[in-house]
């Protein structure tokens, strides 16, 4: 088995963890995590194409390298952005539950959910 | 290789237009946050207006030159570098999406006002920077040449969108924007692989040079189904529409006009290019058909469920995951059997019209809910009986546009059903022609049932809240009447015959049997019913079967509860997975 091979199946049990935790774990924290298992089995893909590129002399292809630079950019940014999102659905609502009976929502909104009363929404934190 | 050498040199003169495409809303965001947010509205107006200017011109140029419009960002040509790159559907949808920005932008002026006296409100602010986000976002989509650079355009418009969604920070609007975040990344992700996947197989992510090397080997066709499954959760296709009836539902009524109107076709838009232009020969028709499937399901079941809504704004949601249905339609009627790939046709323009005229005529839709319900304080549709003696322009905006999206002459939707109508005859798929045509009583049945309330003798006086801006009126009924008039604006390409008069007595026939179809489905399940005597009386004799079909409606509904369990969602996710790939290895 060849260091790429390795590399390739370590990437694809990476994406099939992720994959699992996304869609099993109920918890929006592990999910967060989760993605970020599965963005790196992705990224760890792009390294082992980088590998495979890597015929004219090369340590590598050069080109997947900025791409996973980007993509982990991206990735980071999505994180921060939900992770920031769960806090905030805590602090409102004191749960972080992604299930649609876990807050106890009234069936119509609140009567000020026009745009220029929602700076006053609920803090209740 | 020589067909590298070939494009590098195929920067085109006005090229530079689609860099200002994405140029001119982040120069509106960094201008809003100098400004601060008392501004920050007349920044938008500014942005809003060049931004519009930019979409015509790249239009203009590509009606001149009949040609796409070609960049390469810094002079690198593909594979090593990435360029911008403008045909005509991209030019169409920037024009379009740049028609209802200004629109929305009208409407919202109102909605989004800083407050007097106060520096800065945190929801306008938001708003405003969030809309140029998505803007971005979308040109980006409409005109990058890379599958990479659609990936982060993707994601642009995925975080811009996110916070429109909670914009009023209620809990359970947190919740809906934790779903759509969640759902939207892994998404996302998944396309990200079918990029790593197509980067090693081809060595370019660049979609003209795809389109002329792509294999269906096994690489290929899993990039391709992951790309495209990763695509379809983002647009909220059936069964994996889990986050779209809350968050549409729940965001203010500007924010659900741009989530819905624009925001769905993003990711659409790269469900084409990947099938139609990086990939023709990949997917084969059993996976269109599939698509078409799920498309077929949605219609079926977003229509029906939104009769089974108390409230407007629900009941408008349930209609998007209806009209989005509608869009892949047009896949297996765009097949070429003799060339074995998908080609740019009359099914192809059908489709991308549906998405044009969805655009227009639901953002539209959604502020003339948010006016009703500023109006009544309420959107409880059985309580909202006669509010278009109140508010007659916003009742007329939403029938208007109503009327667009059923496909009455000369809406751009009349014209997309032709289309579709016409490939489904040429290719023998007669049963896609039966799901267009029930599609159009489905969609009538829930504009009937609103339109039909608004006019009925409400119980008491209706005394409105508060008296809603004359121009959010007026920007509702605009954009429904660009619907209704999409088919005229697009007639250069198109055979005159398929557009004939509106007041000819066969297409007024056409109409009416629609609105008569819609109607009787409204009295046949609907759960609240118009308040007119009559219908009463009607009802009353249907009771027993009535009774029948209620409850067969409320079946669609819990299906529709469990499917959007996230386990489920999940589930189906991996099983339509499987399912397209076995379709596309099976076409082999």
């Amino acid at each position: 088995m060849t260091e790429t091979t390795l590399l390739g199946l370590c990437a694809a049990v990476l994406v099939g963890l992720g994959l699992f935790g996304l869609i099993v774990n109920p918890q929006p924290l592990r999910k967060v995590l989760a993605f970020n298992v599965l963005g790196g089995g992705v990224f760890m893909l792009f390294g082992v194409v980088a590998r495979r590129g890597a015929a004219m002399g090369f340590g590598g292809d050069p080109v997947p390298q900025g791409l996973v630079i980007t993509g982990l950019v991206v990735s980071f940014a999505a994180t921060a952005l939900a992770v920031a999102l769960i806090l905030r659905l805590y602090a409102v609502a004191g749960t972080a539950s992604l299930r649609a009976d876990a807050i106890d929502a009234t069936t119509a909104p609140a009567d000020d959910a026009g745009g220029g009363d929602a700076a006053a929404a609920p803090r209740r934190n | 290789m020589a067909s590298m050498l070939a494009s590098a040199d195929a920067v085109t003169a006005g090229g530079a237009w689609l860099v200002l495409a994405l140029i001119v809303p982040v120069a509106g965001i960094l201008a809003a946050m100098l400004a601060g947010g008392r501004h920050v509205a007349r920044i938008v107006v500014v942005v809003v207006l060049v931004g519009f200017a930019v979409a015509v011109a790249i239009g203009w140029q590509m009606l001149q030159s009949g040609s796409e419009l070609v960049y390469w960002l810094g002079g690198w040509a593909p594979p090593l570098g990435v360029g911008l790159r403008a045909d005509s559907l991209s030019a169409v949808m920037m024009v379009i999406t740049a028609v209802v920005v200004a629109g929305i932008t009208i409407y919202a002026r109102a909605e989004f006002r800083t407050p007097a006296g106060v520096t800065e409100a945190r929801a306008p602010y938001a708003f405003w920077i969030m809309l140029l986000g998505i803007w971005c976002g979308l040109n980006a989509v409409f005109v990058s040449a890379d599958l990479f650079t659609l990936y982060v355009a993707l994601e642009l418009l995925t975080f811009s969108a996110m916070p429109l969604v909670c914009l009023d920070g209620r809990a359970e609007t947190l919740q809906a924007a934790l779903r759509y975040m969640i759902f939207a990344l892994m998404g996302s992700v998944l396309y990200l692989l079918g990029a790593v996947l197509i980067y090693g197989a081809y060595g370019t992510l660049d979609i003209a040079q795809l389109g002329q090397v792509t294999q269906a080997d096994a690489a290929t066709v899993a990039a391709c189904v992951l790309m495209t499954i990763g695509l379809l959760a983002k647009t909220a296709l059936f069964p994996l529409h889990l986050w779209l009836p809350p968050a549409h539902a729940g965001a203010p009524p500007a924010a659900s006009a741009v989530l819905s109107a624009l925001v769905v076709k993003g990711s659409f838009f790269i469900v084409v290019r990947i099938w139609f232009d990086a990939m023709p020969g990949v997917p084969g028709l059993g996976a269109a058909q599939l698509l078409a499937a799920m498309g077929a399901a949605a219609i079926l079941f977003g229509s029906v469920i939104a009769l089974r809504q108390q409230r407007l704004k629900l009941l408008i949601a349930y209609s998007t995951l209806a009209q989005i249905g509608y869009l892949f339609i047009m896949f297996p009627l765009a097949f070429d059997p003799a060339v074995g790939a998908f080609v740019r046709g009359d099914a192809l323009t059908g489709g991308m019209l549906q998405a044009m005229s969805h655009a227009t005529a639901k953002a539209a839709m959604f502020m003339a809910a948010g006016l009703i319900y500023a109006t009544l304080g309420h959107d409880r549709i059985g309580d909202m009986a006669g509010v278009a003696r109140v508010v007659p322009v916003t009742v007329l905006a939403f029938a208007v546009g109503g009327v667009a999206l059923m496909g009455i002459v000369p809406s751009g939707a009349y014209l997309a059903k032709k289309l579709l109508l016409g490939a489904a005859d040429g290719s023998g798929q007669w049963w896609w022609s039966l799901v267009l045509e029930a599609g159009g009583f489905l969609t009538a049945s829930y504009v009937v049932l609103v339109i039909a309330q608004a006019l009925a003798k409400p119980a008491a006086p209706i005394v409105p809240r508060v008296r809603v801006a004359r121009s959010q009126e007026w920007a509702a009924l605009l954009l429904a009447v660009c619907s209704l008039l999409l088919s005229l604006a697009v007639l250069g390409p198109v055979p005159a015959s398929l557009i004939s008069n509106p007041l000819a007595p066969k297409e007024l026939l056409a109409s009416a049997i629609a609105i008569i179809g819609g109607a009787l489905l409204v009295l046949a399940y609907s759960r609240e019913l118009p308040r007119f005597a009559i219908v009463d009386r009607i009802a009353g004799l249907l009771r027993p079967l009535r009774g029948a079909l209620c409850a067969l409606a409320q079946g669609f509904v819990r299906i529709d509860d469990a499917a959007r369990q996230w386990s489920i969602a999940g589930l189906s996710m991996l099983a339509l997975t499987l399912m397209f790939a076995a379709a596309m290895v099976l076409q082999r």
